[in-house]
């Protein structure tokens, strides 16, 4: 398998404050990485420099073959400018924990909004393929309601088949069911579990222990910026070797 | 009874069984000093109108031959062009500079700021003599490359006659209010709408336009207003330029005749109904933008 996702001694700074030590790590065409850590581990950090939302002090990730935020030629790396960042940044789908979809905009008008203009795709064929999109996960009947007149959870799967209309070849997902009540994760949980039997690459940050068990073909625990222990499930979740990914797990098991 | 001073009851009183209230009457709150308050105000307004219909001094009949003249009609006109162009022109520039306010680069940032600072600081007044005399400071202005030659020019005579330098004077002096209100409502949207629609790949121009614009008009759209109605009434001030609009034109009229008071009413009655026009566009505009704002 090739490594969708190659990231490379990555090193972030916010002032003094060290977030990124030196993270490593590949994820495969397919895979499902699920990033579990503490509060301030820097979990969200490293998935916001996989789309460039944050620029990595040192070290490089290139996402499908190419480098993200910058051009290699020669031997030099030119800074992107932000017009070719929006577009890598089309490739790659965010999921956020607290959803952020537009509030004056309709279920339908959030979807196409990215694929009409950033990809440029004709409306017609951006709405059917929105409403493709909306009967997968579940809200078709939801297409002309803004996003305040739904649930949490139905928020949630507007966002994620938001990001979906892109095609992405990389989904992110930072903590996508944090913000909702208890009944509300399953349903959330259901729709990125189909997603991930159909063999979409993915890297999850969560605190669903259960979910991890159940999707990843990797775990990987984050302390104090660096990358604690990585594996499968079975090896991190039942067998973890570092003390601090025993202490985590008994506290969040 | 209050329930601080009350002991603890050791055991629970026994429930009775609940009680049908359907059958009892209902007692609304007496409010006897609200109904004293409404009928002193309600004596106040009756005198206050009953002297506007019976006082002498108003000239009610000498006020509706003025009302709709053609000069009065023709001041309206003036007044509401100077509010339009001075709106238009001014909120074009103050979205400009609250761009240039909130960009990155320190350069644009603090020619914005210092622009602001200027304009606020300078009274419209003074500002507008300044436009006006434009003329013994500016002899000629030329178009062309900068500090190069000149490509065409112009006598300051002949391009900035009254109307346009006082078109001028509000536009500056608006732009300048209009930055920091459109300031204020980009920075009240939420951060994770950029962060979405960065995060989405939408193109720069695109995400102002379609995602920051239409929320920041919730914040924009009410003070926006204010500044239209106060510029609308402000441009009362230009009449010391001797331009024909619509306070300038009753002066001349009472003026001519001396009734002031009937004459002073023409032109508040004009203010009023203009006003209340732009309040109930503003209702609808309002509305328009607060699309999914609701359940
Ligand atoms: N923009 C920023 N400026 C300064 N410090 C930041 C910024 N973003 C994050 N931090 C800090 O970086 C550290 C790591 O933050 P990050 O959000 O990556 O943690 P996390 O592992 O996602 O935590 P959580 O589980 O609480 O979401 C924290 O100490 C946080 O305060
Ligand atoms: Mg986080």
């Amino acid at each position: 398998m090739t490594a969708m996702v190659d990231i490379r001694s990555v090193h972030k700074n916010f002032g003094s404050l060290e977030v990124l030590r030196g993270i490593d790590l590949e994820v495969s065409t397919g895979e499902v990485a699920v990033v579990l850590g503490p509060s301030g581990s820097g979990k969200s950090t490293l998935l916001r420099t996989i789309n460039h939302l944050e620029k990595v002090d040192s070290g490089w990730i290139s996402v499908a073959g190419s480098l993200v935020g910058y051009r290699r030629r020669n031997d030099k790396l030119y800074e992107l400018r932000e017009r070719d960042i929006l577009k890598q940044r089309t490739r790659i789908g965010f999921v956020f924990q607290n959803f952020n979809l537009f509030p004056h905009l309709t279920v339908l008008e959030n979807i196409i909004e990215a694929p009409v203009s950033a990809l440029r795709r004709p409306r017609k064929q951006a709405v059917e393929s929105a409403e493709r999109l909306l009967a997968r996960v579940g809200l078709e009947d939801k297409a002309s309601a803004y996003p305040r007149q739904l649930s949490g959870g139905q928020q949630q799967r507007v966002a994620i088949a938001r990001a979906l209309a892109l095609e992405p070849e990389l989904l992110l997902f930072d903590e996508p069911t944090s913000a909702l009540d208890p009944e509300l994760v399953g349903e959330v949980l259901d729709v990125i579990k189909d997603l991930a039997d159909q063999g979409t690459t993915m890297i999850v940050v969560t605190h669903e222990i259960g979910f991890a068990r159940e999707v990843a073909d990797t775990v990987v625990f984050m302390d104090e910026g660096r990358i604690v222990e990585q594996g499968t499930p079975t090896e991190v979740l039942d067998h973890p070797r570092h003390e601090r990914t025993k202490a985590f797990l008994s506290k969040v098991l | 009874m209050s329930l601080t001073s009350d002991p603890p009851t050791k055991e629970a009183p026994e429930r009775a069984a609940p009680e049908d209230y359907s059958a009892l009457k209902v007692v609304p709150v007496r409010n006897p000093w609200r109904w004293v308050a409404v009928a002193a105000t309600a004596v106040l307004v009756a005198q206050f109108a009953h002297g506007l219909i019976t006082n002498p001094g108003w000239e009610w009949e000498v006020f509706a031959d003025f009302f709709a003249t053609e000069t009065i009609l023709k001041a309206v006109w003036i007044t509401l062009q100077l509010t339009f162009y001075g709106t238009a022109l001014g909120f074009a520039l103050g979205i400009v500079l609250a761009f240039m306010r909130l960009s990155r680069s320190p350069f644009l940032k603090s020619v914005a700021f210092t622009y602001i600072w200027a304009f606020r600081s300078i009274p419209l007044i003074v500002q507008l003599l300044f436009w006006f005399n434009l003329t013994y400071l500016y002899k000629k202005l030329d178009f062309g490359i900068p500090f190069g030659p000149g490509f065409f020019s112009f006598d300051t005579a002949g391009l900035v006659g009254a109307m346009s330098a006082a078109v001028l004077g509000l536009a500056l002096h608006q732009a300048a209010y209009a930055a920091e209100i459109v300031r204020g409502g980009v920075l009240a949207v939420d951060t994770g709408q950029l962060e979405a629609a960065a995060a989405l790949g939408i193109p720069r121009l695109r995400q102002l336009r379609r995602i920051v614009l239409p929320q920041a008009m919730r914040s924009i759209l009410p003070n926006a207003a204010n500044e239209v109605i106060s510029l609308f009434k402000g441009t009362s001030i230009v009449s010391v330029m001797a331009i024909g609009e619509l306070f300038y034109q009753t002066q001349v009229i009472y003026g001519r005749n001396g009734r002031v008071v009937p004459l002073l009413m023409v032109a508040t009655v004009w203010y009023i109904i203009l006003t209340t026009l732009l309040s109930i566009a503003q209702y609808y505009v309002e509305r328009h933008f607060s699309r999914g704002a609701t359940r």
